[in-house]
This record gives structure tokens, sequence and C-alpha cells, in this order.
């Protein structure tokens, strides 16, 4: 059983922002709402890293124990999806989010939020695969095509890997042994303590 | 892990029941080490091969059929391929290109958003022209013909030259070539593109240094580099996916990583060693890091023997560069100096890689050649992991630059002399009567025209003093952003004198909106790369095929087409595709490639038939990623592209160079050596030394398998003939050779391709078998010396490192001595340079168009390090005027108003600004101008607004890397 996971190897990131387009590009997502972004530290001093970040898909993740209409669910592979339906805007899994993934597209003028949008590692929603529906209040749902997250596949420097999480920790584990040392697995303890499955 | 499996089927809602049904299917191997993200690190192979595994949904064909096309992407040179998903003529989907060894499925936030051209929203839709201040919708027909009338006239009262072509790095080669070829038989020189005002000083340095002028490894092939030293160059940002391969040698060989830059740049945030220069010293730099060779004996002097003449005279020159003067010129430690040194001294091979940087100078191409000095000291040169890996900038530059879409040579770079213009007649099936006959005069013919980074002293400048007859009244941009070139001003003035301004382009450009004027303006919809087909040319010299995406959105035509109706309009269509076939005014491009193939035999552009190119993008999977050869399949032993030098005929079947000069292998097989072009022996008073190479080491002083053994010159029928070789050729060859000149023919004018092969053949470069020059006779500084930039606030370096002489140069008078003599370094204090942000390219209109790029960046900034924002009382977010010294007539300078950006990026007494806004005017916001619809959602001012005057001494390149300027609360 596939546990899917995002690792973003800070060693390698460059900042190009093509995670972030790719995600544009294949999702259709409206300006103002950036599913991922890429954040840079120390910023034009020696010391800068950058990182790209999106919904992790925790273990257990903390959206989902703090939504009170329960609109999260997690499939087989441990994404962490959500009901655009049930969601009321309230808000709260972004203050549970460790990521800050959650993301809300401007309504009004009096600050209320639209329906919360995240990360879906191109899975899709509830509704129907690849329907209409689905595209428009999630996107494309590459899982089901038998793909990955594009902003994995067209990152620029393999910084951002994409898949199952065996896979993945495989991969970066061979490059931390090219490399002589590991660092920059950014955010993986806080998301999947414990190896999480 | 997912991954593909071919003839699988649609299945489950879910990933986990399409796991369930498939965990016994066949598992390709190679597509799972492509998904894995990491084939590059080629460390992955070993790793588990999992049973998971999905198969591609085919749920698509629910919806009709998906088709997917392979392009390569438009914006830099890298070269990556771009796949993209059509569903009945719509542009749905994009994506990774995993078989392409150049991006192995990646792309930077550009190429990722390339798809936006399914909306095209900002786009120029239909042909439009300014009528009283108002854009007013024309018809094609009748665009062409209003335009074609004016040219016509113009050429009428005061001749072809006061008509400028300004061509396009955008261009795929076929209309590259087509382009050049159009103002040739228009009668004028006055044409260029974007090569000139970013690598033209690289183009001159380099291949006067050793033969050709470009990149002569690959991206590819730094996988093999033992140290990487960048200087001027920011590829995080400029050519990002050029990083997957720069970061797999740090990884992996622990290559060091050394940046020299200004700037503390995103690339500079991943170096081993960061170096801190005063933007204009590289030369000082370079010389401070050679003094360190010299003095510890590091340099190769073993290949300095065989195969570099004139390193003595550098000696003498680098001799003066004591730690102590280096340090004093470019602020860089003693210390880190030779540590630089050492690192590269005991890293070999190293690769050096340089980008605009080091090109935007006065005296830019001393800068490229002390670039090159410094790799042939260490013996770098010619070798697998080392050379110099120049990174252009656009998609196509370099096949732009090779077609010479420039105002100096006719493709192939064959220059302007009488008998290259008969190859060309020849070649075009034309007779050279005709084409004379085009021209005003023979000497106008055979002279430079005007430089784009100068156009606007073609139109400013008094008429006495241009050494042509008029000033230039018609300026056609064709692909080229205005703000890519400098003093603001003044190019406002020139746009608004003109009689006529010609835009061709898929957006407007700041071209359509800066010029302050009510009529005279025509703005024509081009189709994009993505709406047309053709061959294209990666840094690493590989040529790739585009397949058409989509057909031309809206009204656009794809440029070929636009090139057919103007030629017709203007009279000589038939001469000029009299090779090609044309339909519905469109031209077959694949006869345009099989035409130039017939030409460019100086540069090897022969091989590489429309029919190999194909062949190579339909089996991209089977070429190496590191050596980018072909093990096994349809493509055996070709390398990708077929990197020029690709000799011969295609039926030749050579299978290119993919690095330059180097002598490890059979010239049939990629070898090479550095090219004979400087004669055989040196200049009297330069010691009429011997230049061939030395000895008669098989690898080094010749390549692999050369029977001669030894150095030799280039080519000709009489040689071959001399030699003994002539027999090897065909009748059909030798009869060719003699209708073109007899035993005069020589490898370059050869139509048959004959004496090239046969000198292949014995195992010799067609072009003989010289030393590089380190020293460049020909050049206003024979020996690379450092010289302060006409702005400089270093007055205590003057005159010791002073400019050069004012002088006549491309038709033009070139002011040096008579600005730097003025100090403006006291009211201007602040060094200004300029380079890329990755979201945006060139002038930026097209990627201020694509709102998922416009997004992240939404401001024109200046960057200023906190102890100068301080100092002026400048904050954060502050909006602050960047303000130009006078301009050269002592006029106001130019001056720009963007948001300050606090940062210790850049040094204290330097600002940098990213050149890619327009749109905005010294403080006036243009937004009104644009045609209805075709605003870019981004706009801002261009910080060529407030650049300044001052021109390469060899090419007019234009310097924006270190001028002045004073920044200024507003």
């Amino acid at each position: 059983m596939a546990r899917m996971k995002f690792l973003c190897d800070a060693e390698r990131c460059i900042e190009c922002n093509a995670c972030v387009t790719a995600c544009k590009n294949e999702h259709e997502v409206p300006w103002g709402v950036n599913r991922r972004r890429v954040v840079t530290i120390s910023d034009g001093k020696t010391g800068e890293r950058s990182i790209s970040v999106a919904c992790m898909h925790c273990s257990s993740a903390p959206c989902m124990a703090v939504c009170p209409v329960d609109c999260f669910y997690q499939n087989d592979d441990g994404v962490v999806l959500h009901n655009k339906d049930l969601c009321i805007g309230c808000g709260y899994c972004f203050y549970a989010c460790p990521f800050g993934a959650p993301q809300y597209p401007q309504q009004t003028n009096f600050g209320t939020r639209g329906k919360m949008d995240k990360c879906t590692f191109c899975a899709g929603g509830p509704e129907t695969d690849h329907s209409d529906a689905e595209f428009k209040k999630y996107g494309r749902n590459r899982i089901g095509e038998g793909k990955l997250p594009l902003c994995a596949e067209m990152c620029s420097t393999k910084a951002l890997l994409g898949g199952d999480g065996d896979q993945v920790s495989a991969i970066y584990r061979e490059r931390v042994i090219a490399r002589g040392f590991g660092s920059g697995a950014w955010g993986w303890g806080r998301a999947y303590p414990g190896g999480g499955s | 892990m997912l991954r593909k499996k071919t003839g699988g089927v649609a299945i489950g809602p879910r990933l986990s029941s399409a796991l369930t049904e498939l965990t016994g299917g066949a598992i390709d191997r190679r597509t799972f080490l492509k998904r894995s993200g990491l084939a590059i690190s080629g460390l992955a192979a070993a790793s588990a091969l999992k049973n998971g595994m999905v198969t591609k949904a085919e749920a698509q064909t629910a919806a009709g059929a998906m088709e997917i096309k392979k392009s390569v992407c438009t914006h830099c040179s890298v070269g990556c391929t771009v796949l993209a998903e059509v569903q009945g003529g719509v542009w749905v989907g994009q994506e990774p290109g995993y078989d392409s060894p150049f991006n192995l499925g990646a792309h930077c936030a550009k190429g990722a958003a390339v798809r936006e051209h399914a909306h095209g929203e900002r786009r120029l839709k239909y042909p439009t022209k300014l009528v009283d201040g108002k854009w007013t919708r024309m018809s094609w027909d009748d665009a062409i013909n209003e335009i074609g009338d004016k040219l016509l006239s113009i050429r009428e009262s005061a001749g072809q030259d006061a008509v400028y072509w300004l061509g396009s790095a955008k261009h795929n080669n076929e209309q590259a070539y087509l382009f050049r070829k159009m103002y040739a038989f228009w009668g004028t020189n006055n044409g260029d593109h974007q090569a000139r005002i970013c690598h033209s000083t690289t183009v001159a340095g380099v291949a006067n240094t050793w033969g050709y002028g470009a990149m002569t490894n690959s991206y590819n092939d730094i996988h093999n580099s033992k140290a990487i030293f960048v200087i001027g160059g920011n590829p995080a940002e400029a050519h990002p996916v050029s990083l997957l391969h720069l970061l797999k040698a740090k990884e992996e060989n622990n290559a060091p990583l050394i940046i020299c830059d200004p700037r503390y740049t995103r690339t500079a945030a991943k170096a081993s060693e960061y170096v801190r220069f005063r933007p204009g010293t590289d030369v000082a730099l370079i010389w401070g890091i050679l003094w360190h060779i010299f003095e510890n004996g590091w340099e190769d002097k073993e290949f300095i023997r065989h195969r570099v003449w004139g390193m003595d005279k550098i000696k003498e020159e680098v001799g003066k560069w004591t730690p102590e003067e280096v340090e004093k010129v470019t602020g860089v430690p003693k210390s880190q100096m030779r540590r630089v040194a050492r690192t590269m001294a005991q890293n070999k091979p190293g690769t050096v890689i340089w980008c605009m940087g080091g090109t935007q100078h006065t005296n830019g191409n001393n800068n490229t050649r002390a670039y090159c000095v410094l790799q042939l000291a260490l013996g770098n040169m010619g070798r697998a992991g080392g050379g110099t890996n120049i990174f252009r900038g656009h998609d196509n530059v370099q096949g732009a630059t090779d077609f010479c879409v420039l105002s100096h040579s006719l493709p192939g770079y064959y220059g302007l002399k009488k008998g290259s213009w008969k190859h060309w007649a020849r070649v075009w099936d034309v007779s050279y009567d005709y084409i004379a006959g085009r021209f005003a005069d023979e000497k106008l013919m055979q002279s430079k025209g005007i430089p784009v980074s100068r156009w606007i002293d073609g139109v400013l400048e008094d008429k006495a003093n241009i050494d042509q007859p008029d000033n230039l009244k018609a300026m056609i941009f064709w692909g080229h952003a205005p703000n890519s070139q400098t003093r603001g001003p003044e190019m406002q003035r020139a746009m608004k004198k003109l009689d006529m301004l010609v835009v061709v382009d898929p957006y407007p450009t700041m071209a359509a909106v800066m010029h302050d004027r009510k009529d005279g303006v025509y703005l024509l919809p081009a189709s994009t790369q993505f709406e047309t087909y053709g061959s294209v040319t990666a840094s690493n010299r590989s040529l790739q095929w585009r397949e058409t995406v989509v057909a031309p959105l809206f009204e656009s035509l794809p440029d070929q087409t636009i090139m057919y109706k103007l030629a017709k309009k203007l009279g000589f269509a038939d001469e000029m595709f009299k090779k090609v076939k044309v339909e519905n005014d469109e031209p077959f491009l694949d006869d345009v490639t099989r035409e130039f193939n017939g030409g460019m035999w100086t540069i090897g552009y022969t091989g590489q038939s429309p029919e190999r190119l194909k062949k190579h993008m339909a089996n991209q999977h089977t070429f190496d990623r590191t050596t980018l050869r072909a093990n096994g399949g349809p493509c055996d032993g070709d390398y990708y592209g077929l990197p020029w030098p690709c000799w011969g005929t295609a039926e030749m079947n050579h299978p290119g160079t993919p690095n330059l000069y180097d002598p490890s292998m059979p010239v049939a097989e990629g070898g090479l050596n550095f090219r004979a072009r400087f004669g055989v022996k040196a200049p009297d008073d330069w010691g009429g030394d011997n230049l061939l190479t030395e000895g008669a080491i098989e690898g080094l002083s010749y390549p692999v398998g050369n029977e001669l053994k030894a150095g030799h010159p280039e080519f000709t029928m009489a040689m071959l003939t001399k030699l003994g070789w002539d027999g090897d050729l065909t009748a059909e060859e030798r009869a060719s050779i003699d209708a073109v000149a007899g035993e005069k023919t020589n490898w370059k004018t050869d139509l048959s391709g004959g004496i090239q092969r046969v000198a292949i053949k014995h195992g010799c470069a067609p072009f003989g078998n010289a030393k590089a020059r380190a020293v460049v006779w020909t050049f206003p500084d024979p020996v690379p010396l450092h010289r302060e930039p006409l702005y400089t606030p270093r007055r205590d370096l003057l005159p010791k490192y002073a400019t050069y002489a004012d002088k006549q140069a491309y038709r033009l008078p070139t002011k040096y001595a008579s600005i730097q003599v003025n100090d403006y370094s006291k009211d201007f204090p602040t060094i200004l340079t300029s380079g890329r942000l990755v979201e945006y390219e060139g002038g930026g209109e097209e990627t201020r168009s694509n709102p998922w790029l416009a997004e992240l960046q939404q401001d024109m900034f200046v960057e200023i390090n906190p102890r100068d924002a301080n100092n002026s009382g400048i904050k954060e977010g502050d909006m602050v005027w960047v303000k130009a010294p006078p301009d050269h007539t002592g006029g106001e300078g130019g001056k720009v108003k963007v948001k300050a950006l606090i940062t210790e990026r850049v040094a204290s007494g330097v600002a940098f600004m990213p050149f890619h806004f327009g749109g905005h005017f010294q403080g006036e916001d243009l937004r009104s101008k644009y045609p209805a619809g075709a605003d870019p959602y981004v706009l801002g001012e261009a910080s060529n607004t407030a650049q300044t005057y001052g021109y390469d001494s060899v090419t007019q390149m234009q310097e924006t890397k270190s001028t002045l300027c004073r920044i200024e609360k507003a």
C-alpha cells in the first residue's frame, strides 16, 4: 500500500517557482490562491535557503482534528482531501495547519471566506473521478490517471519529490549518501512523526 | 511510487484500488527511474523496484482523442522539452518531458506555465494601427499594403539603409535564416537581434581565441566537472534547469561551486565559495587568479606548449596584478583570491560559466577573452568536464546568432566580403549581380550595419556623421522588446522622429506605448513557436525540432508567413523563396532547413536534416544523459540534437560534436582541435611565431586518427590535391567543387561537402588544426586589459585604467574618453547593475501577460543595501527615483520610479534592478495606451530607461552591468 508524501530538499530548491506555476497550470487555480508556494529563509544573506510548501498530507492531520463540519477525509494513500460542499470557510484548519496550507478565495468586501482550497496531491476530490465538477472544485485528478503531482514532476532541480513515501525516502537517502550530509528534508519530522503511515 | 504502464486500462476511482489490481504487472524500469525524480543522480538506479504501479488512465478517451505534441520551451536556452496534451485542437494539459536528456521532465516557473498559450488573453489579436492616437483594427492585406508602400517610398527618398530590420532570438532557425535573407534581399545590413546586447562580446572574444563563438561543452557535460566557476551569471534564475546539472556535479563529484558576482544571487546561495567583486572589474579578478596560478606554477604547461599561442604576453600583463592591486581594484580579499586559484588548480577538469554580467561592458570582449585564457592556462579546454560553458539567454539566441541576424555578417559567420555574398548567392540560386543590385552600392553592401544597441543614434545623430546616405526613417521591431535597450528618454525621441514604427510580435511590447506618437505605428500579431514548427538551437549547439502544438491563435500568423507576404509586397518573394514550397502564403519550413543545410558549411549546420532532427525527437530516450550519445536504437552513435559542427551532408551521417576542440576522439566521432582561423603564423610585429599546434602527441597535438599527425592549415581543394587525397572525391563532388572555384574552393565554399568528407575520412578537422591564441592582435586590446566603466565611481583608478579614445564604429560616432572624463560620481554615487528574475524573461511582455507568472512578481523594484538606504532615509517598500547621470549630449538623464527593496544581496554602494519590466515611463503609467485587452497584467518601469551610454569596443554591446545612479525618495 502506497503512502503518499512530499519531500522538499532544501539543499536543492532554488526558488524557481516551477512548482507554483505547474500547480496553477494543472488546476487552473485563480489569481490570489496558491496551493503551493516557495518560502525563502534568510533572503539575500549567507545561509539563504528555500523550500516549497503545500499541504503535507500529514499522518494525523491537525486540520481534520479541528474541522467543525468534519469535511476532511484521508484516503488509503494517506492523501488528505476535503469536501468543498461541506466546508463553511471558518478558517480553523488554517490556524491548525503547521504549514499554512489552507487558502481562501476572497469572496466579499467584508472578508468572509470562501470555501477552503488546498493542495490535493493532484488526487481530485469526492466528486466522480475526472468529472467537470471535480475539476472545477479540486482540479485535475492525476493520481486517478496514474500520474504523480505535477509540481514534483516538473521541479527544476528535483528538489521537490512526491510519491510513495518509501520510495521518496529511498531517493533522498541515496542523495544524502552522495552528498555526505543531510539537512534538507524540510518539515518531515513534523508531518510524519515516527515515519508515519 | 506510481508509474506508467503502457497498454494498461483505466480502472477504479482511487489509487488504492488501482494498486490492488495491478501489483503483478510488468515494470518499466526506465519510467520508474524518471518518475522517481532522481534519474539524474544515477544512484537511485539500484534501489528497490516496488511492485506498486498504476496504469495511465484513459478516461480522456471519453472526451475525444488526446494527442501529445512535442515542442521545446520558448524561454531560455536550456531547451527543455514541452509535452503538450491537445484535445480537439485545444491545449488542455502539460506533462513533464522525462525523455529529454536536457531537462528530464524538469521546468522552471516559465516552462511550467507555457500552457497559458491555451488562454492567450492578453495577446495581440488582429492587425491594428494608430490613427489620431486611437488603435484601429485593420485587415492583414491592408496592413501589408500600407506598410509595404511606406517602406518603398522611404527606399525611394532615403535609401534602403533608412529602414531598420530588428529580428529576434525568438525566431526558430528557419525563421531566423529567412529574416536574415529578407533584409539582404531588401538591400541593407541594418538588421540585428538580441545577441548584440546579450553575448556579442562572447561570440567575438571566444571565436577570436579558438575558432567558434559558442558554448564549448553542454549543460549535461557539467556532470563531469570537478569544479564549477561561474562569473557574471545567475543560472538559478536565468537557467534554472541547468542547476539540475550543476548540483549533480556539486553533490556527486563534490565539485566546488565558485560564484563570482557583485550580487549575492540565488545561485550564490548554493555556492561553496562566493566571491563578491565590484561590477566591471572582471579582467582584474581573472588576472588576479592567474597571478597565483603562474606564481605557483599551477598552469598546464604541456597543454599550453602544444595548443596555445601568446601565453607569455598574458603572463607579462598578469604579473602586474599582484594580490594588493587586485584587492584595490576589485575589492576581493587577497586570501580569497589565492584560495580560489588553488581550488581551480586542484580540481580539474573545471568548467567556467559566464553570462551577461561579464559581457555587458565597454571592455566586454576583454572579459570574455580573459575567461578563455584562464581555461587555457589550466588546460581545461577541449575535454569533458572542462570548457567555457557560456549560457545563452533566449531559446534560440544561439540559432539566430548562427544565422547571423546581425548587422555584420551573413549566415554561418561568413562575413560581408564579396566572396561571402557570392557564396550565399550560389546557395540562394540567384546571381551575385541581382543581390548587389538590391543594395545602394557595393561599399554599403560590404560594410557593417548599425547595431540594435545604437539604432536610436541612427535616427538622432547628425546625418553628416553617419556612414550611410541618410538617417533611419522606419523601425521594424520583429520580436524584440525596446525596453531591452538603454537610454530611455533618447529612445522615446527617436521613436517620435521616425516616419514609421512597426511591431510584429505576439504581444504589443513597450514599443507600442512609449513612442508618444499619434500615428504611423502598426502592430501585427505574430504567432508563437507553439503555433508553428521548425528547429531551435539550444545553448550547447544541439538542434531540436518543434511540432506545431495548436493552430495560430486569433488572427496571428507565423513569422514565415508574414515575411512571405511582405517580401511579395516588396517585390522579391519569387527570388527569395525560389527553393521553398509556399502554400497560402506560408513557406514550408522543412525546405528552408534543407536550403540552409546547403550553405552553412563553416559551422556545420549541414548535417542536421529535418528527418534526422525529427528522428532524434522521437527517440530522445535512447540518448545518454551525460554524454548525450545515443546508445543503440535508430540514432545509435549520434549526439542528441546533432550539436554543430555536424560536418558534411546529412548522408555523411556525422554524429555532431558534443564538446568542441576535444582531440581525444576522431573528428568523425565528434572529436576536434582548435581552428586554424588566424593563418599559420603570427604577424611579424607579434613575433611571427608558428600558430599551428606543436608536437606529435595523439589526443593532444591532433585528434585521434589524424593521418597528418600534426597541426595543419584549413582545407582547400589545392591542399587535397597536394596530399593526394583528391582521388577520394566522387565525380559529383569534384564537378561541384570545380563549378565553385576549382582549386581555390575551400571547406567553407564547397557546396558538395566533399572536401569536408575527405578531410574527415583522413581524420582531419576541415578547419585546420592550430593553437588557440591568447592574444588577439586584431582587437583594440590584444592582451585583455582592465578598463574602468565609462561611468566609474573610482576616479582614483584613472588614468591608469582609463577607457578607449572616441572612435567611429558601425557607421556611427562612438564615445568613450569624452564621457569618462566627466566626474559624475559625486552626484551619482551608486553603481547600478541589472539582471534577471526567474518568473520573467527578456523585456517581459509575454511573461508579464501570463497570470500564473505575473502573480508572483507584481512590482518593479530596486535592491538597495541597508546601509545606503539608511543613509538616504529610504525604507523598505518606499517609492524611490533611480536617476541616471546626464546623457552623452549633456541633456538630462533617464529616471525611473520604483519600489525600494532593502537587502544585503547587494553591497553598499551598489544597486540592482531587474530588466523585465515595462509599461511605465519615467513615473508615468502607460496602461491606457495599450490596445484594449492587450495590456500585460503587470507593468513597471524599465530599468534600461535609466541605463546609460557605453558600448563594447569590438561589438557595440551596451554597458548595462556597471553604470552610476542616484537613488532618492520619491
